[in-house]
C-alpha cells in the first residue's frame, strides 16, 4: 500500500480572482476587470483530463474550489467542471464538494446554481462580526449582509462553515469573547478561527514593517484569545479537530483532513500545489502563480504545471509530521519511521510528554491542548 | 654611510585623524622620495585594518634625502610609531630610536588624550619637540587657542608652532627646514663595538622576517655575523637596506642610521622589540637599557561558532602568533562553548585587531567571551597565582587576598559632558586624581580598575559624550580589593563562560543587570527558565524567563507543505548554531551582550 492511501485522495481547484485584495491575504489572488470564463473553463477541463490520465481509477473523496474568490465563478462553469470530474474519476459515496464564498448579496445570488451543479458544502469568509473591523480588514461586506448570505447558504447547502479572524487591531479579550459567543450561536457544525498573521508581501506586512498597524494584541493576549477560543467552542460542542478548525463530530472538512493526514491531492489552477504518488515516488507539483501564464501554458503546451519535484523519504516524513501534528488525532510513529527510514527523537518525545505537551498511546503521538498552542516549538524539538 | 651631522631622526606624535599619515605622505612627496605616480594615499599604513581604523599598529619608517636651504643634503629618517596605548612599549622603543618629534595637533580640535600619552613618551626620551598646527586652512581652525592649550596642557613652548595644511601642502617646506635646524643630530661612535636597537620586525612573504634597527654605535654590514643579546641567537646578515619606503640595498649602516635587514630568521617571535643587536665576535657586552618582554594584560576566550572549525582556528592562531610575539594563547575548554583558546593581548585594540584578522583573513566565525584581566591570587600558603579566567577561580578558603591591575586613565572632554564622564568613572570604581581645564575642555585623570575598563568602558564613554571625549590609559599597579567570582546559573546549571570577577559591593547590581539582560537575550522555551547570579552558593539576583505561551502557525493547508517543511529544515540548521546548555539554548550573542553595562 502506498503511503498516501492512509490520507485519502482529493482534488483542489484554484480560482485566482477577487473583487478586491484584502490587506492581510497572502494567497494567490488577483484583481482584474473581467475574466473570460469560457477560456478558463476549457483550461480547467483540459487540466482535469491530463491529471486523470495519471490517477484514473483512484476513488475521489473531495473536490475543493479555493481562491481567490470562487464565488465569482459562474454556476455553469462550476457545473461543467464537476460534470467532467464525475466522468473522469470514481467517487466516494459521500463525495464532499466545497466552494469558498464571499458573504455578499451578489455572490449569494449564485448559491442555488452551485448547489444544482453539485456543490454540497460552502465555506464563507465572514472574518469578523463587527463592521468597523470588517472595514479595517478590507472586506467589502457588512455584518448584516454576511448574516443574510449565511442564511441563504444554509437554505441551499447541507453543510456550511465560516471563517473568522481574531487578534485584530484594537481587539480586547472581552471583545473576542462576545464575538465568539455570537459565532458559536450562529455556526451550524463547522467553523475556522484564525489568529491574524502578518505575512510578508501583504499590505499589512508592509505597514507593520514600517512601524504602522498599531494596536495588535500582545503575544500574551493573543495566547489568551486562543485559549478562550478552545474553551468556548469546547462548551459549544465544536472542539478543535485541528489548530484553527472546529467541528461537531463527523462534520470535519474531509478535504482539509486529506492534507493533514498527508494524502495525495491534485492541484489545478494558478499557484496550486499538489502531492502525487506515482509508481511509489511522491512528487510535489506546482503551477505558475500568474493567471495569464498558467492559462497560456495550458493552452499552448496542454500542461499548466511547473516541473515537478521528487520528494525524498525524509522530506515526506517531515511534511507528514508537520501536517499530522496539527490534528487532534496526531501522527502515527510507525508511518513516520517508514517514510523517514529512522524514528522520531524519542527522547524529546518523552521530555515533551513529561511536560504535558504531548500525549502518546501506543504508536500515536498527539499534541495535548496545552501543546497545540506551541506546536511549532514541539516540531522543532522532535524533528531531529 | 652618512655624517652624523647630516642625519635627523624623528617621529610624528598625533591623535587619530589629526593628520599624521597625511603629513608623512607630504614630506615623502615633496622631497621626491617616491615618484608621483606611485603615491597612494597614506603610504605608511600597510595593513588593511590599519588603514580602515586610521591607526598605526606596526612601526614604519621612511628615509628621506632632503636638500636643505643651507646647500647640504640631509638624511631624514621618519619612524611612524604605533598610535595606540596598547602598544605603549613599542612606542617607547621607537621613541628611543629617534632624537626628536613633530607634535601634530589639529587646529580645529586641540590636544587629545592620546596625544598626551605619546608626547610624554617623547619627553621621556629627551626629544626635541616641534609643534605643528595642522588643518590651518579650515574655517574652524583656532591656532591661538590651540597654541595656548599646548603650552597649558603639555607644558612646551608653542610660540614657534608651524601652521600647516597637510592636505594642501601649505607649510610643508617650513616643516622640513625645522626638522634640520631644530632637531639635534644623533650621537654615536663609529669605532665602538656594534650596538643597534631592534625597533620592530615583521614577516614579509618574499623575504621572511624583516628586522628594523637603529644603529647606536659601530657599523653593521651585509654578511656580518650578529647576535641578539636577549635570545643569544646568532644570524648572518643576508640583506641590508634602507626604506624609501621601498627597500633600497645599502652596504653599511653607521651610527645614527636606521634601516632593515634580513637574516634567515624563521619567526617574528624570535625577535624581541627593544633587544640589542651586536656582532658575534668583538661585540659589546652592555645591552641598551629598557628592554621588557611583552606582557599580555587583557584575556578573552575565542571559540569557533561551528565546533568543526576548531582545527582551522588553531592553525590561524598559530600563524598569527608567529608574527606577533605579544599575543599569547592556550587551549581552553568551556562547558558552554566547547573547545577554543584563551588568548592574551596587550590591550583592547590589540584584541580587536587579532580577532578581526582571524575572522577576515582566515574566514572564521568566532565567539568572543568577555575580556578579563589578570588577577593576582595571594594564596594562604604564600603562593601567588595569576588568574586569567574567572572559570579557573580556586576555592575561596585557600585564598588570602586578591589583587587587580589599576590604570591611570586620562580623559579629555568638552565641558558639557564632564558630568556624564565623572559619573561613568565613578560607576566603574574610579578614584579621581586630577581635574583641570584648558579652555572649554576638561582633562580628568582617574585611577580605575582595568577590569572595569576592558569591556565596554570606551563604548560607553563615546556614547555619553557623543564621541567628543578622548581617552588613554597606562597600567599603574596591582592593588588589593574585595573581589569575588560571580557565577550565572541558567535553569539551575552554572554557565562557565558567563562567570565574572566583580567587586563585592557591585556584585548585586551587576548580577541583577546580567540576569535582566539574559532574560531578554534567551528566547522563551517551552518551560520557564530561572536565571540566577550567585557568589559561591548564595544567590544574589534572580529572574525568570516565562514559558513560551504561543507558537503555532494559524493556517497550514495543502499549498503550504513545501514552505513549512523548508522553514522547519532551516530552523533545524539554526538550532545547530545555538549553544545547548542543559535543556536551554543560548544564542551566541548572549555571551557578550549579557556583560554590557549600558545605562
Amino acid at each position: 500500500m502506498d503511503d498516501w492511501q492512509q490520507g485519502g485522495f482529493g482534488l483542489y481547484l484554484h480560482w485566482p480572482f477577487c473583487a478586491s485584495k484584502c490587506p492581510y491575504c497572502d494567497f494567490n489572488s488577483h484583481v482584474v476587470a473581467s475574466v473570460d470564463q469560457a477560456a478558463w473553463r476549457d483550461a480547467y477541463l483540459s487540466e482535469l483530463r491530463r491529471s486523470a490520465v495519471e490517477t484514473g481509477g483512484r476513488v475521489l473523496s473531495s473536490v475543493f474550489f479555493g481562491g481567490g474568490t470562487p464565488s465569482l465563478m459562474q454556476p455553469d462553469l462550476v457545473a461543467a467542471i464537476l460534470d467532467e470530474v464525475r466522468r473522469l474519476w470514481p467517487r466516494a459515496n459521500d463525495l464532499e464538494v466545497t466552494l469558498e464564498a464571499n458573504p455578499n448579496s451578489v455572490d449569494s445570488g449564485r448559491f442555488r446554481g452551485y448547489s444544482a451543479a453539485g456543490v454540497n458544502r460552502i465555506s464563507m469568509g465572514i472574518q469578523a462580526l463587527n463592521d468597523e473591523d470588517l472595514r479595517r480588514l478590507g472586506r467589502l461586506h457588512s455584518v448584516a449582509e454576511a448574516r443574510r448570505a449565511f442564511d441563504i447558504a444554509r437554505d441551499c447547502f447541507g453543510r456550511v462553515s465560516f471563517d473568522l479572524i481574531y487578534a485584530r487591531q484594537h481587539q480586547a479579550l472581552d471583545d473576542w469573547r462576545r464575538e465568539l459567543a455570537e459565532a458559536a450561536a450562529m455556526a451550524v457544525d463547522h467553523l475556522s478561527l484564525y489568529q491574524l498573521t502578518i505575512e510578508d508581501g501583504t499590505a499589512f506586512g508592509a505597514r507593520h514593517a514600517a512601524g504602522g498597524l498599531k494596536g495588535l494584541p500582545e503575544d500574551d493576549i493573543a495566547a489568551d484569545m486562543y485559549e478562550l477560543t478552545q474553551e468556548v467552542l469546547d462548551t459549544a460542542g465544536m472542539p478543535a479537530y485541528e489548530v484553527s478548525n472546529h467541528a461537531r463530530d463527523g462534520a470535519e472538512s474531509r478535504h482539509n483532513v486529506i492534507y493533514w493526514r498527508y494524502g495525495d491531492y491534485i492541484g489545478i489552477g494558478p499557484g496550486a500545489h499538489g502531492r502525487l504518488t506515482l509508481a511509489g515516488q511522491r512528487f510535489a507539483t506546482e503551477a505558475p502563480r500568474s493567471p495569464q501564464m498558467w492559462l497560456d501554458s495550458v493552452q499552448k503546451r496542454g500542461n499548466g504545471e511547473l516541473p515537478r519535484t521528487a520528494l525524498s523519504g525524509e522530506d515526506c516524513a517531515t511534511e507528514y509530521i508537520l501536517m499530522a501534528m496539527r490534528l487532534r488525532e496526531g501522527a502515527d510513529l510507525r508511518r513516520y519511521e517508514a517514510l523517514a527510514g529512522k524514528p522520531l527523537d524519542m527522547e524529546a518525545i518523552r521530555r515533551l510528554e513529561d511536560m504535558g505537551l504531548l500525549g502518546r498511546s501506543r504508536d500515536r503521538i498527539a499534541a495535548t491542548a496545552s501543546g497545540r498552542i506551541v506546536l511549532n516549538a514541539i516540531l522543532r524539538e522532535i524533528v531531529a | 654611510m652618512t655624517e652624523l651631522s647630516q642625519i635627523r631622526n624623528f617621529s610624528i606624535v598625533a591623535h587619530i585623524d589629526h593628520g599624521k599619515s597625511t603629513l608623512a605622505d607630504r614630506l615623502i612627496q615633496l622631497t621626491g622620495t617616491v615618484a608621483e605616480r606611485e603615491m597612494k594615499a597614506q603610504l605608511l599604513d600597510s595593513m588593511d585594518i590599519e588603514r580602515e581604523r586610521g591607526i598605526t599598529i606596526k612601526a614604519n619608517t621612511v628615509r628621506i634625502d632632503y636638500p636643505a636651504k643651507d646647500g647640504k643634503t640631509y638624511v631624514l629618517n621618519l619612524i611612524d610609531t604605533p598610535g595606540h596605548v596598547d602598544f605603549g612599549y613599542e612606542v617607547s622603543r621607537s621613541m628611543r630610536a629617534v632624537e626628536g618629534s613633530l607634535l601634530v595637533v589639529d587646529a580645529t580640535q586641540g590636544v587629545e588624550a592620546q596625544t598626551l600619552a605619546n608626547v610624554y613618551q617623547a619627553i621621556d626620551a629627551d626629544h626635541e619637540i616641534v609643534p605643528v598646527l595642522n588643518k590651518i586652512d579650515l574655517p574652524a581652525a583656532e591656532p591661538d587657542q590651540v597654541k595656548a592649550q599646548i603650552e597649558d596642557v603639555i607644558g612646551i613652548d608653542a610660540s614657534e608652532a608651524i601652521p600647516i595644511s597637510a592636505k594642501t601642502g601649505l607649510g610643508i617646506p617650513e616643516v622640513l627646514e625645522a626638522i634640520v635646524h631644530k632637531l639635534p643630530a644623533p650621537k654615536g661612535d663609529r669605532t665602538a663595538p656594534l650596538k643597534a636597537m631592534l625597533v620592530d620586525s615583521w614577516y614579509d612573504s618574499y623575504l621572511g622576517v624583516v628586522v628594523m634597527i637603529r644603529v647606536m654605535d659601530g657599523v653593521i654590514r651585509k654578511g656580518d655575523r650578529i647576535k641578539m643579546m636577549q635570545t643569544g641567537a646568532v644570524y648572518g646578515i643576508d640583506k641590508l637596506s634602507v626604506l624609501k619606503p621601498k627597500m633600497v640595498d645599502i652596504a653599511e649602516l653607521g651610527p645614527g642610521e636606521i634601516g632593515v635587514f634580513t637574516a634567515s630568521i624563521k619567526q617574528v617571535r624570535d625577535t624581541r622589540v627593544g633587544d640589542t643587536i651586536t656582532h658575534e665576535k668583538r661585540g659589546t657586552d652592555k645591552a641598551l637599557p629598557g628592554f621588557k618582554p611583552a606582557q599580555p594584560v587583557v584575556f578573552c576566550g575565542l571559540f569557533p561558532v561551528d565546533a568543526n572549525d576548531f582545527e582551522a582556528l588553531r592553525d590561524a592562531i598559530e600563524k598569527l602568533a608567529l608574527n606577533d610575539a605579544s599575543f599569547s594563547y592556550e587551549m581552553e575548554t568551556s562547558a558552554a562553548l566547547g573547545f577554543g583558546f584563551r588568548c592574551g593581548f596587550l590591550g583592547l585594540l590589540h584584541l580587536e585587531v587579532i580577532r578581526d584578522r582571524l575572522e577576515r583573513e582566515y574566514d572564521l566565525d568566532l565567539i568572543t567571551t568577555a575580556p578579563s584581566v589578570v588577577f593576582h591570587l595571594h594564596m594562604k600558603d604564600g603562593e601567588v597565582r595569576d588568574l586569567h579566567n574567572p572559570a579557573d577561580m580556586p576555592d575561596l578558603t585557600y585564598i588570602d587576598h586578591i589583587e587587580e591591575p589599576r590604570i591611570k586613565a586620562t580623559i579629555m572632554v568638552p565641558d558639557d559632558y564632564l558630568g556624564d564622564v565623572l559619573k561613568l568613572c565613578q560607576d566603574r570604581r574610579g578614584i579621581q586624581m586630577d581635574l583641570t581645564y584648558a579652555g572649554s575642555r576638561a582633562m580628568v585623570v582617574y585611577d580605575l580598575p582595568l577590569a572595569e575598563v576592558v569591556f565596554d568602558f570606551y563604548d560607553r564613554l563615546k556614547s555619553v559624550t557623543k564621541g567628543y571625549a578622548s581617552f588613554d590609559y597606562q597600567i599603574s599597579e596591582y592593588r588589593e580589593d574585595t573581589l569575588v567570582k560571580m557565577s550565572i546559573l541558567v535553569n539551575d546549571e552554572p554557565v562557565d563562560a558567563l562567570s565574572i570577577m566583580v567587586h563585592r559591593d557591585r556584585a548585586e547590581s551587576r548580577g541583577r543587570m546580567m540576569c535582566e539582560k539574559l532574560k531578554d537575550l534567551i528566547p522563551r522555551h517551552m518551560f520557564k527558565i530561572p536565571i540566577q547570579a550567585a557568589i559561591g552558593g548564595r544567590v544574589i539576583a534572580r529572574e525568570t524567563i516565562a514559558a513560551l505561551r504561543k507558537d503555532v502557525t494559524a493556517k497550514c493547508y495543502g499549498g503550504d507543505a513545501t514552505r513549512k517543511r523548508k522553514l522547519l529544515d532551516k530552523q533545524k540548521a539554526g538550532k545547530k548554531k545555538m549553544r545547548q546548555f542543559g535543556k536551554v539554548e543560548i544564542p551566541q550573542s548572549a555571551f557578550i551582550s549579557a556583560l554590557k553595562m549600558d545605562g
